[in-house]
């Protein structure tokens, strides 16, 4: 119980880069979508009262949640997400997304190329339109907390 | 299925005539569990398609040169095969068109279209595809008619209790799949037809799932239209055909304009041919319509008493099978009321999920709505996966789902 609570307290403060590190040192699609499958399992809970409809993220064929808000550390506000899906697959995702939007500010959130990321890791490719449409759908929620609350 | 049909059918041999599924993948040996979207082609609809490219295409009913001759033969050729394969009395019932969205479109708009008035009703079923439900809905849209439906039994299959108070004297259509391209529940078409005709209603059926997996009659069941694809049926995609019975041809209107399908043109009016060609304007998919009928021929000679009894050993021996998994639901009735397709849910595991683990051991299912959300809303979900099988399918083939599906829950830790 101890060694899975540090180990998803390690995920949860995973960086992008680290993430990408481990991602692309895997051999092929099948190892990274099994890693992306762990790294669903280790999303942090989202509370069960947030799975409302106002909290969907339109454009999946899975049931994806997304909460965006501001919380400040050490003096600075940065931008904090949870979310959630009913897809493995597609938690596996959101945990890419939330290690790339990590204790960043509306505005570095804004100025950050996901795009380039996702290339970067071959998403475009391995997944199936649906899933992209998806994908693309939560970083547009993400984008436009973003937009409203940048400085 | 008798010992005598499995002796008789040699389900490898049949697999072995389809160049795709010879194929080694890296994954494995293809399992292909999606016919009901679209279906492999046998070497002979394949080489049919080179015969015609390389030996003697031209375009149809134009040129009188040796191309265009041989062209027309063989168009008419495939025309007579598909009208004996439904039971048609004539060749001339049968119209070629893009496909079965396309040929219920111009059925919806070219037979309705005028006869439909404000008030009238379409009756239409919870489980049809959206091609045979969203041109009734927008042609009720657009005449002011009501589109009502036929309700579902607890197992999917039409209330038949509710035939007489559903079609009355104000419908004018009933429009229905033979099969659900979702559950495979097959419908009681005849018996629609009796209670329509009843009531002066005319009868439209979606045969795209039926029409490939069992033996059609359309004078038998004196249904009004029939259209298919060729494409599920082991033919060519961009061809599907629009039968209708004599009558019903005589007062269908064309919503397509152009090509062959004019009698007389002149700056103030155009006067149509009769149909097949009414119903055929521009050019046909002329190679595709031809390779139809070699799909057809292929499919003759195995015989639909084998066909049917290969995918029924299929459909029980997968349905047993999954139902030994834990969490697993199955939609639609039991096996003795439909065809070879299975739509299912594993608790827990998103069905896109399961699609895309199944695809890593080369079991290519689909996962989703299926082209149609009124049944999923009603089914009360919002995506299942769906296997469905064809001839070429085996009893490997279905040893290789459960054993992807077993995969997909240790990978997706459900064991």
């Amino acid at each position: 119980m101890i060694l899975a609570a540090a180990e998803s307290l390690q995920v949860r403060t995973m960086t992008i880069d680290e993430l990408l590190e481990e991602f692309e040192e895997l051999l092929d699609w099948e190892e990274q979508c099994d890693f992306l499958i762990d790294l669903g399992f280790e999303l942090p809970h989202f509370p069960v009262e947030l799975k409302c409809d106002e909290n969907i993220v339109r454009g999946c064929q899975s049931l994806v949640w997304l909460v965006a808000e501001h919380v400040v550390g050490n003096g600075v506000s940065m931008v904090s997400i949870q979310a959630d899906s009913d897809s493995m697959i597609v938690k596996g995702l959101i945990a890419v997304l939330l290690a790339a939007y990590s204790k960043k500010t509306a505005q570095q959130i804004l100025d950050t190329d996901i795009e380039a990321l996702f290339e970067r890791m071959g998403l475009n490719q391995h997944l199936s339109s649906t899933r992209r449409n998806g994908l693309h759908g939560m970083v547009q929620r993400v984008r436009c907390f973003a937009a409203e609350h940048a400085v | 299925m008798s010992d005598t049909n499995s002796e008789q059918f040699d389900a490898e041999a049949v697999r072995s005539q389809f160049p795709v599924l010879n194929q080694k993948l890296k994954q494995g040996r293809p399992v292909f569990l999606d016919s009901a979207a679209s279906a492999q082609k046998p070497n002979v609809v394949i080489e049919k398609e080179r015969e015609v490219e390389e030996q003697y295409f031209a375009n149809a009913y134009r040129g009188r040169h040796s191309f265009g001759e041989r062209i027309n033969e063989e168009l008419e050729s495939s025309r007579q095969k598909i009208a004996d394969f439904i039971g048609a009395s004539s060749a001339a019932q049968i119209s070629f068109t893009a496909g079965t969205t396309l040929g219920l479109n111009q059925v919806a708009f070219g037979w309705g279209r005028g006869r439909v008035q404000a008030g009238d009703e379409i009756v239409v079923t919870p489980m049809e595809h959206h091609a045979n439900f969203v041109p009734w809905q927008q042609l009720a849209m657009e005449t002011g008619a009501i589109l009502k439906l036929l309700p579902l039994t607890d197992d999917a299959r039409l209330d038949a209790s509710a035939f007489t108070s559903v079609i009355t004297e104000r419908t004018k259509i009933v429009a229905v799949t033979a099969m659900s391209n979702v559950l495979g529940t097959i419908n009681p078409v005849s018996e629609l037809v009796r209670y329509a005709h009843a009531v002066g209603a005319i009868v439209v059926v979606d045969g795209a799932q039926s029409v490939p997996h069992s033996l059609t009659d359309v004078t038998a069941d004196d249904v009004d239209f029939l259209v298919f694809g060729g494409h599920k049926i082991y033919g060519p995609t961009g061809v599907g055909v629009i039968y209708g019975r004599a009558d019903r041809l005589e007062e269908i209107q064309p919503i397509v304009f152009g090509g062959h399908m004019v009698s007389d043109v002149s700056v103030e009016r155009s006067g149509w041919a009769s149909c097949p060609a009414r119903l055929e304007a521009g050019t046909l998919p002329i190679v595709q319509a031809i390779a139809l009928g070699a799909a057809i021929d292929w499919v003759n000679e195995i015989g639909f008493d084998l066909v049917q009894a290969h995918e029924h050993s299929l459909l029980l021996a997968a349905t047993n099978r999954l139902m030994e998994i834990p969490g697993m639901t199955i939609f639609g009735p039991s096996s003795d009321y439909k065809g070879a397709i299975i739509a299912f849910r594993i608790d827990n595991l998103h069905p896109e999920d399961l699609a895309a683990m199944l695809d890593r051991r080369a079991v290519m299912t689909r996962h989703g709505h299926h082209c149609a959300m009124p049944l999923h809303e009603l089914l009360g979900v919002t995506a299942t996966t769906r296997a469905s099988f064809a001839v070429y399918n085996t009893l490997e083939d279905v040893d290789a789902l459960i054993d992807a599906v077993q995969f997909a829950r240790q990978k997706l830790r459900l064991v």
